[in-house]
Order: C-alpha cells, then structure tokens, then sequence
C-alpha cells in the first residue's frame, strides 16, 4: 500500500521562517556598510572593495530567496495574515538590501572619498542606519509569536513597542542625514561639482536604508491592524 | 432459508474474513488521519502514537463503538422488505464489505481522498438499492447520515473555534502565558476525560451489557475526569520554564505544557475514531452473524457478540502494526507547523463531535471532523498557512467514493448471489 495522506496536505507551508531568514540574509547585507565605511574612511581600497562584492553577493542571495518564497505563496493559501500585505512586507525587506548595495556600488564605482569635515558624521549616519536595519530584523523576529498568539494579546504590544523604537531610530537617521548634508552644502563649493552630486546621492540612498527599514515596519504596523 | 444453514460456517468464516479485511484497511490508513494532528505538532513520537491508537481504538471500538455498528448492521437497510429472502442480506453485507475493503485499498493506494465511512454506507445502499429495490433503502435514515456527514465538520469547526478563542484569551494572549497554561490546562484535561467518557458511559456501555442510571453516569464520568487530570497536574507541575528554548520562539515553554494535554487528547481521539470507523467494519459482520446463529431471522434482536467487536479492534491494530506506522511517519513529516496548542484544540473539537456522532448512531467521516476542526482554529487565526484545496478535495471524495462504493458492492453482491444459487 502506497504511503499517501491528504489530511496532511491540508496544513500548508508557513512562509514565517522564510521571511526571518530572508530578514536576517538582508541585514547581514546591511551591517556590512559599517565595515564599508571604515574602510572608506581608511581609505583602504582593497578593503573596500571586498566588501563591496560581499555586500552585492549578500544582496543576490537575499534576492533568490525572495522569488522563492513568492513561488511558495499559492493563492489557495489561507493565513493569518493577507497575502499582500505579508509579500509588501517582503518586498520591503529586500529593498533595504538593495538600497546597501546601491550606497556601496555608487562610492566604489566613483573612487569616492569623503570630505573629512563629514566623514565622522556619516560614519555616525552609517551606524544609525544599521541600528534601523537590526530593529527591524528584531521585529520581523518576532513573527513567529504573533503567529503563536494569533496577531493578538500581549504580544501585540511587545511588537509595538519594537516598531516604536524603529520610528525613533529612523527620525534619528533622518536628523543627521539633514545635518551632514547641511555640512556638505557649506563646503559643496570648494569640490568638483560631479563629486558633490554624488555624495549627495549616496547621503540619500544610505537615508534610504533606513527609510526601507522603516517600511518594512508601518507594513508589519498592517498585520496588527484588526 | 436452506442456503443460510447450509452454508452457515461458510458464511461466518467470510464475514470474519471481509471484516478483518476492512478492519486492517481502517487501520492502515485511517487511523493515521486521525492521529496526523497529534504526531504533526509533536508532541508524541510516532512510537508513543501507535502504542497509543492500539490501545484506545481498540477500547472505542469496544466500549462505545456498539451504537453506529448498529446502525451499519441494521439502520441503513430496512430489514422488513427482506423476512422472505434473508440470504440476499447475508450476501450484500458480504459484498459491501469487500467493496469498501477493496475501494479502501485502491484508493489510498493511489493517493485518492477516501473516507472509510463513506465507501461502506455508499456500498450498503447501493446493493440494497440496486440488489433488492429501491425501497428496502430506509431512506430517511440515510438522509440523517449524509446530513450529519455536512454537520459534522462544521460542528467540530465551531468547538474548534470556540477552544482556541479560549485558550488564547486564557493563556497565549496573557503577560504570563507559562504560568497561566500551568493553571488552566488542567481543566482542559479534566473536559477531556469528562466528555468521552460521559458519552461513552450514557451511550455506548449498554452494548457490552453495562447499565448505569444518569447519576452514575455522570458521577464516574467526573471521576475519570479527575483521574486524569491528576496524572495530567503531576506531569505538568515537573514542567520548568526553559530559558534557552524560550530564546528562539518565547512560547516554547508554554507549548511544553500543552503538549501534555495534547497527548491526553491524542488518546480521546484514537478512542472516538476506535468507537465510530470500527463499525464500518463489523456493522456489516455483525449483520450477517445476526443471520446466521438465528438461522435466517432477521428482525430477531441478538444483542452484538463481543467476539465481532473484538475482530474490529484486531483488525485495526494489526493495519496500525503493519503499514500504519509508515502513513503516520509521512503525515507527521509532513505537518511542520502544527504546535500542540492547536493540534489539541483541533483535535479535541473533532474527538468530542465523533464521540457525540458514535453515541448517536451516526457514521461520520473522521478524517472530515478533523479537517473541519482545523479549519475552525484556522478562522481564529491559529494557523499560519492553511491549504484550501484540501476542501476541493473532500467534495471529491464524496463525489467519487459514493458511487464507486455502491458500484463495486453491486457487482460483489450479483457475483456471490450467483455461486451461491
């Protein structure tokens, strides 16, 4: 007799483990750029570069894993969660990858080197940024509970109190985004102007690290939502 | 009336044969979609879940499984239409039998959704309807059956429903989940043991020739109740919160304690399904033995021999013993999410609702009930991903085992009537 059972089939695959992976692989991408930037502050080119090729290897895996997990979310698939919100949330995540790589492709691919009345402060910037990756990753960790406690109760607030501190960290980043690029405008006249366009764009993808951490919170923020 | 006792041992021996056949079939495959949400979350090793469903689908099957077998044996057929040709019954049962038997072997062999309980009802009307005529169907108690086949998993759907709401409320929902599940999970235990043993006590004890007034009843009902909630408390009060485990996921300690109610239930529902799918096993042969000791009368109203009962129970454990253990390790590969906080208010729910099926007298589907009560912790949002197609499924199975029971029964039932005469 062949081995078969369709009461089984009935309990599908959680996508709430893949998404923490997936959530971990993104920051271990992210936490990179604090390396990155010593490195760049160092002006350590080899260095830099390795861990520019990390950073992007980093980002392709993260990647794969998440056109996996789509594949894996049949329609037919009831969860706690909506379907849509729970892949928002994942396409969020992804970004924030994707943003670390954009900030270090920029400043590898253009030789960039800081202004030193900055680059204390962006190291800072840098730092924060990270901050705002991590808690989000402890955040997403916490999916497994609010699957256990059916997304209600007290776990509810514990989760929220965690999505406060991720605002906080990211109205920090914000802050000293405005301050370093406020520095950078008082010396922007005394550098080449192309070199100053960039590093302008490269404040704002590092901001938008934080800002895609962010999101991936306000979209969690859904999942409470009753 | 010649033929029967003529061929009387012959017949006994066959049914004993066909019975045996169907019983070990239950328990090959059956079984195992009745324990999936007990071996899925874990909390019994797939050792402990056999040693378990041998023993308490044999006791169901013993103790309260007299009910539906019953209504297998004499419910569905309406027993007056044949006085005059009894051997016709012995012939159709025989053949329902091997009908279900064989269906119930194709089936799972091919991976099809099968239901124990449909195949026989299925095989029994479809010889009486084509074998005899259409009225010796007693058609409104099929009707009640196939209601009930609807009901069923919507009723274990609301329990289901209704114990996960209060088990998040009570517990999972709370500051202190350990401490609360320390706290209330006895009482949980304590409606286990009481329910199953109160329906078993004031519906199905009569057929082993055990009488007790309603008092009684639910006197040892609380007994039992509160006999294992005690072993229950023992265990639990050893259970200490594990910082390490609760690291990773903070309610893994909390699942600890509710692993002990899990395996509480897991044994609840080996007895429900014991007490109702047994008898679609000895139904038919408890018919035909009915014949033949009374040499041909069929009204007469023998009370069931425990050695027909005891043939249901061995069938099924030897099914369990031989390939049930192989099913019972993919379903609880299979089932990765399931923790013991669900997997008990799921199966709870479909226990109680077969239990309360089995004293009734219904046949029911368990593998349905239990489908139905997951569903029903999936709506409180109990379950991380719940796979719907399965339903479609389920609608299958009625579409198909229905006809293809009753179809195989009827050419079963025009090949013995053809030796035999």
């Amino acid at each position: 007799m062949a081995v078969s059972n369709y009461m089984s089939g009935i309990f599908g695959t959680s996508p709430v483990k893949p998404m923490q992976v997936h959530m971990e692989k993104v920051h271990e991408c992210v936490s990179l750029l604090v390396p990155f930037c010593e490195a760049l502050i160092a002006e350590n080119w080899k260095t830099v570069e390795k861990l520019q090729k990390q950073i992007s290897g980093l980002e392709n895996e993260a990647d794969v894993m998440k056109k996996e997990l789509r594949m894996n979310l049949p329609k037919g698939l009831f969860m706690q969660v909506s379907r849509q919100d729970l892949l928002e949330v994942l396409t969020a995540q992804d970004r924030i990858a994707n943003k670390a790589k954009d900030v270090a492709g920029i400043i590898l691919g253009r030789k960039m080197i800081l202004p030193k009345t900055i680059a204390a402060d962006y190291s800072k910037f840098i730092q924060r940024v990270v901050d705002a990756s991590e808690q989000a990753k402890i955040t997403i960790n916490e999916l497994d509970e609010l699957v256990e406690t059916g997304f209600r109760g007290s776990e509810v607030k514990l989760v929220q109190t965690m999505l406060k501190k991720l605002d906080k960290i990211e109205s920090n980043t914000d802050t000293l985004e405005r301050k370093i690029r406020g520095k950078l405008f008082q010396i922007e006249n005394d550098m080449p102007p192309l070199e100053a366009m960039f590093l302008y764009k490269v404040i704002e993808a590092t901001g938008d690290v934080a800002d895609q951490a962010q999101r991936v919170g306000s979209r969690l923020q859904l999942f409470l939502a009753r | 009336m010649n033929i029967i006792i003529e061929n009387a041992t012959l017949f006994l021996v066959l049914a004993g044969i066909f019975g045996l056949f169907m019983a070990w079939g239950i328990g090959a495959n059956d079984v195992a979609n009745a324990m999936a949400t007990s071996v899925g979350s874990k909390a019994l090793t797939i050792k402990q879940a056999i040693l378990i469903a041998a023993v308490f689908e044999f006791a169901g099957a013993i103790l309260a499984g007299g009910q539906v077998t019953k209504t297998i044996r004499k419910g569905i057929i309406d027993a007056k239409v044949l006085e005059s040709t009894p051997e016709l019954l012995v012939y159709g049962m025989l053949a329902a039998l091997l009908a279900a038997g064989c269906w119930l072997l194709i089936a799972s062999h091919k991976g099809w959704p099968v239901s124990t309980t449909h195949s026989i009802v299925g095989a029994i009307v479809g010889f009486a309807m084509v074998g005899i005529g259409i009225e010796a169907v007693s058609w409104g108690k099929v009707g009640f059956i196939v209601a009930s086949w609807v009901v069923s998993p919507v009723l274990a759907g609301v329990i289901a429903y209704a114990l996960f709401r209060s088990v998040q409320k009570l517990i999972l929902d709370t500051e202190n989940p350990f401490d609360n599940a320390k706290k209330y999970v006895p009482f949980y235990i304590f409606m286990v043991g009481f329910i199953i043993s109160l329906v078993t006590l004031v519906k199905g004890l009569k057929h082993v020739g055990l009488h007790t007034s309603t008092l009684e009843n639910y006197f040892y009902a609380t007994l039992i109740g509160l006999l294992i909630t005690a072993l229950g408390v023992m265990v639990i009060r050893k259970i200490k919160m594990n910082e390490t485990l609760n690291k990773d996921f903070h309610y893994a300690s909390v699942e600890k304690v509710f692993a002990v109610l899990m395996v509480v239930t897991a044994c609840a529902m080996a007895f429900a399904h014991g007490s109702n799918d047994v008898a679609n096993a000895i139904g038919p042969v408890a018919a035909i033995v009915g014949i033949v000791q009374s040499g041909g009368e069929i009204a007469q109203k023998s009370a069931l021999s425990v050695w027909v009962l005891l043939i249901g129970g061995a069938g099924i454990v030897a099914g369990l013993m031989m390939y049930g253990h192989k099913v019972m390790a993919t379903v609880g590969h299979n089932i990765t999410e399931l923790t013991p906080s669900r997997g008990f208010a799921a199966t709870l729910a479909a226990a109680t609702t077969v239990v309360l099926a089995s004293g009734t007298g219904l046949p029911i589907s368990t593998t349905h009930t239990l489908v139905g009560a997951v569903l029903g912790v999936g709506l409180a949002r109990g379950m991380a991903a719940l796979n719907l197609t399965v339903i479609r499924n389920i609608f299958m199975s009625w579409i198909i085992t229905l006809p293809a029971g009753a179809i195989l029964a009827i050419i079963f039932f025009y090949v013995l009537k053809g030796i035999f005469s």
